[in-house]
């Protein structure tokens, strides 16, 4: 009993201490800075044509079908109109984006072979460091590429492919035809044929059948150039009974003009199998982030998104699960964070397509001074998927009156005996509340972060000790709002 | 040498509705002292409670509040908390996603930083072991720390996080709003026993009551009575028997106080 649960909050005590300890400084002195003397090997002229598109797969030596499927992709992006239905997307200029830049010659397997200049980013970042203590594998994209790629030679030895896409599509190219693509085809929307088209980087995955890798494999991915397109594309397969957990961040200097991200996640489950994928997304305030993320799950396969949104000037991302197999459960944890001049227009989706499948979502959304939060999500049961089960739970707290939060829920069903639920709640710092911590001895400001973290609590400790320190860590600096 | 809490011609209104609810309270508490204030409903005690703790939904419009000689009607809730006020709530709030544990070595550590910007606060083991000695005194099940603050807190766990609050702040005075209400018999007991523990040479405090109960554990020195805004009577313990005996009708009448408001 309480000797047990005292540890455990000890266990709290020490992460809020360092998250509390650790802030200083701000995001531009953090990750907003950039470096100007890297030698780029390559440069793509601003703007993208078929020509440019062309070039881009001639360059990566790419077999023909993968050509193809990039200049069929760029056409699609073309057709596509800009959606209107979420967030600002009008004002983003196409012709002054770099589509594609390389910086070094190869995704290097030791720290000493990466370009100085770069891998003193990555040690700003504190990249090696997490690898030396809790990960087994680390993929470092700078710009359109991959400059680093290690995987612990015990997962190797157990047949785990952990490789940056391109490399995964030189070394592995019957399974990356198989599944590129099947999850989420080029013309799903705007920003995936976008993404098809100019792809470069991103992680390949494939875990095999029973194989459990115990500690978590991570890819940071950084932009450094101005108006740069960063167009990463992942493809994570985990075989029968297998099971991952992938974490991505990802951080950008602080410009004035704007840079757009437009990634590509494709998971596929299989039967018994687990995934877990988790985001720290802290871009800076001038890029836009436009993701497409979908997982299929086969039979008692699992699914869990565990997505923490903290920068960027405009998300849209709503990670999907579509649970194809009996007895399948698909999760997604959110966590959105908008303040001055951001929108976070996160969510969920959840396809129900197989009876006796389960899902869960929960989304946390703070505002703070006129940020605005939204929840977009949709919950589909299909037909004949019977005896389902899902819960969608949604909260918005709000830090001050100028601030939005708005939900968007969207539900079908068309299956019987399905258990369902919703709730949705917006609220604002009580005074009582504020009032009551201060009587202890808080500053008005501790009071607040306090508040705050206590809100994101039920989701911060689902991460990882070192990702629940990060997520505490980033969200304090946002509170003290030092982010410009 | 003790300090002294020293409540001058206090006149106070709600901020919002600007009615004047406290008219001239006179009170002087020396550390060491306990002093019960008792009432009927409406008659300004939970006001005094949250006006000594700095609540903003309050608007001092007369008087001073001096600690040690220094008014602290100008320092916010924090400052006077740091400075050695503590007021446990008669309806403490809910915080959920913070551990009772987590809050208050925060609130101990914003007391060290008070004193010291250095500081790098308490360290971790020690704070644990300082929390279980006091929730061992208080005979508080240790999982009680890692509890989210008040939430499914039935009312007398809520009274006893107020208690271990107290207990771990060591305030040099205390205001006890209405701690006893809502309790049944043995939580009073265990509640007032815990009170009992920590008052003492090192601590005054002013314990805001409805009834005699409490102050069967808590032996107060002075006993006042408040009414329409005003302390009107104070004495000693006998002063608590007799209201307890007589009710506050033969008050209203000594000073021609109107009846209360229904509630």
């Amino acid at each position: 009993m309480s000797e047990m649960d005292f540890v455990q909050s000890e266990k709290e005590l020490t992460q809020e201490e360092s998250a509390l300890r650790d802030v200083r400084g701000d995001y531009d002195e953090l990750y907003g800075f950039h470096d100007d003397d890297v030698q780029y090997k390559y440069v793509s002229e601003p703007g993208l044509d078929e020509k440019k598109v062309r070039e881009i797969s001639k360059m990566k030596n790419e077999p023909e079908w993968m050509t193809d499927l990039r200049v069929k992709a760029y056409h699609e992006f073309l057709e596509k109109p800009t959606p209107q239905w979420g967030g600002e997307l009008n004002e983003i200029d196409y012709d002054s984006i770099y589509y594609y830049m390389r910086a070094s010659d190869k995704a290097e397997r030791d720290w000493d072979e990466v370009p100085p200049e770069i891998k003193d980013t990555f040690d700003r970042l504190g990249i090696p460091e997490a690898e030396a203590k809790y990960l087994q594998g680390v993929s470092a994209q700078y710009d359109s590429e991959s400059v680093y790629h290690n995987i612990q030679a015990d997962l190797e030895a157990k047949g785990v492919i952990f490789l940056d896409m391109d490399s995964g599509l030189r070394e592995h190219p019957e399974l990356v035809k198989e599944h590129f693509g099947t999850v989420i085809p080029s013309n799903d929307n705007k920003f995936s044929a976008l993404n098809t088209s100019v792809w470069s980087g991103g992680s390949f995955i494939y875990v095999p059948p029973g194989v459990h890798v115990e500690m978590p494999l991570q890819a940071y991915f950084r932009i450094n150039t101005q108006n740069m397109g960063q167009f990463e594309r992942t493809l994570i397969i985990v075989d029968k009974d297998a099971y991952v957990h992938y974490v991505e961040g990802c951080t950008a200097p602080t410009y004035s003009s704007d840079s757009l991200h437009s990634a590509v996640v494709e998971i596929i489950v299989k039967e018994g199998g687990r995934c877990r994928y988790t985001t720290i997304q802290n871009w800076s305030n001038n890029v836009y982030n436009l993701v497409t993320k979908r997982a299929v799950c086969e039979k008692n396969a699992t699914m869990e998104w565990v997505d923490g949104n903290l920068g960027s000037r405009l998300t849209m991302k709503y990670p999907a699960v579509i649970l194809n197999g009996e007895g399948a459960h698909g999760e997604v944890l959110s966590i959105a964070f908008a303040g001055k001049g951001q929108h976070q227009d996160a969510g969920a989706k959840i396809t129900h397509n197989a009876p006796n499948t389960t899902s869960q979502i929960i989304s946390k959304s703070i505002g703070k001074d006129g940020g605005r939060g939204s929840y977009r999500g949709l919950l589909k049961i299909a037909e004949g998927a019977d005896n389902c089960k899902s819960n969608v739970v949604c909260d918005a707290l709000l830090l001050d009156d100028i601030s939005r939060s708005d939900t968007y829920p969207t539900i079908e069903i068309d299956a019987k005996n399905v258990t369902m639920g919703h709730e949705a709640s917006v609220s604002k710092i009580g005074e009582d509340q504020l009032f009551y911590l201060m009587s202890r001895g808080l500053s008005e400001d501790e009071a607040n972060a306090m508040i705050v973290n206590g809100f994101l609590e039920p989701l911060v400790k689902e991460l990882p000790m070192e990702y629940a320190l990060e997520m505490n860590r980033l969200i304090q600096i946002q509170l003290e709002g030092s982010i410009g | 040498m003790g300090a002294t809490l020293e409540i001058r011609n206090l006149h106070a209104q709600v901020e919002e509705t600007e009615m004047p609810i406290l008219r001239g309270v006179n009170l002087t508490i020396k550390q060491g002292e306990i002093h019960a204030m008792m009432g009927p409903n409406g008659s300004g005690k939970s006001t005094l409670a949250n006006v000594i703790a700095g609540n903003p939904l309050y608007e001092v419009t007369d008087g001073e509040i001096l600690l040690d000689g220094e008014n602290i009607l100008d320092m916010g809730a924090d400052e006077r908390s740091r400075a050695g006020v503590f007021l446990a709530f008669q309806y403490p709030v809910t915080i959920p996603g913070v551990t009772l544990a987590n809050f208050l070595r925060h609130a101990v550590n914003a007391r060290l930083k008070a004193e010291d910007p250095e500081s790098k606060g308490i360290a971790i083991p020690q704070f644990v072991r300082m929390l279980r000695e006091k929730m061992n005194m208080l005979g508080i099940d240790n999982s009680f720390a890692g509890r989210y603050l008040n939430e499914g807190f039935s009312g007398g766990e809520k009274k006893r996080a107020e208690v271990l609050q107290m207990a771990t702040l060591e305030p040099k005075f205390a205001v006890l709003d209405e701690t006893d209400s809502g309790l049944d018999i043995d939580a009073l007991r265990i509640v007032a026993e815990g009170v009992e523990k920590l008052t003492g040479p090192e601590m005054g405090s002013l314990i805001i009551t409805h009834y005699q109960r409490m102050l069967n554990h808590v032996k107060p020195h002075f006993v006042h009575v408040m009414l329409n805004g005003q302390i009107v009577e104070s004495g000693g313990p006998e002063l608590a028997l007799q209201l307890e005996e007589n009710g506050y009708d033969w008050l209203r009448e000594k000073y021609g106080a109107p009846e209360p408001a229904a509630d």
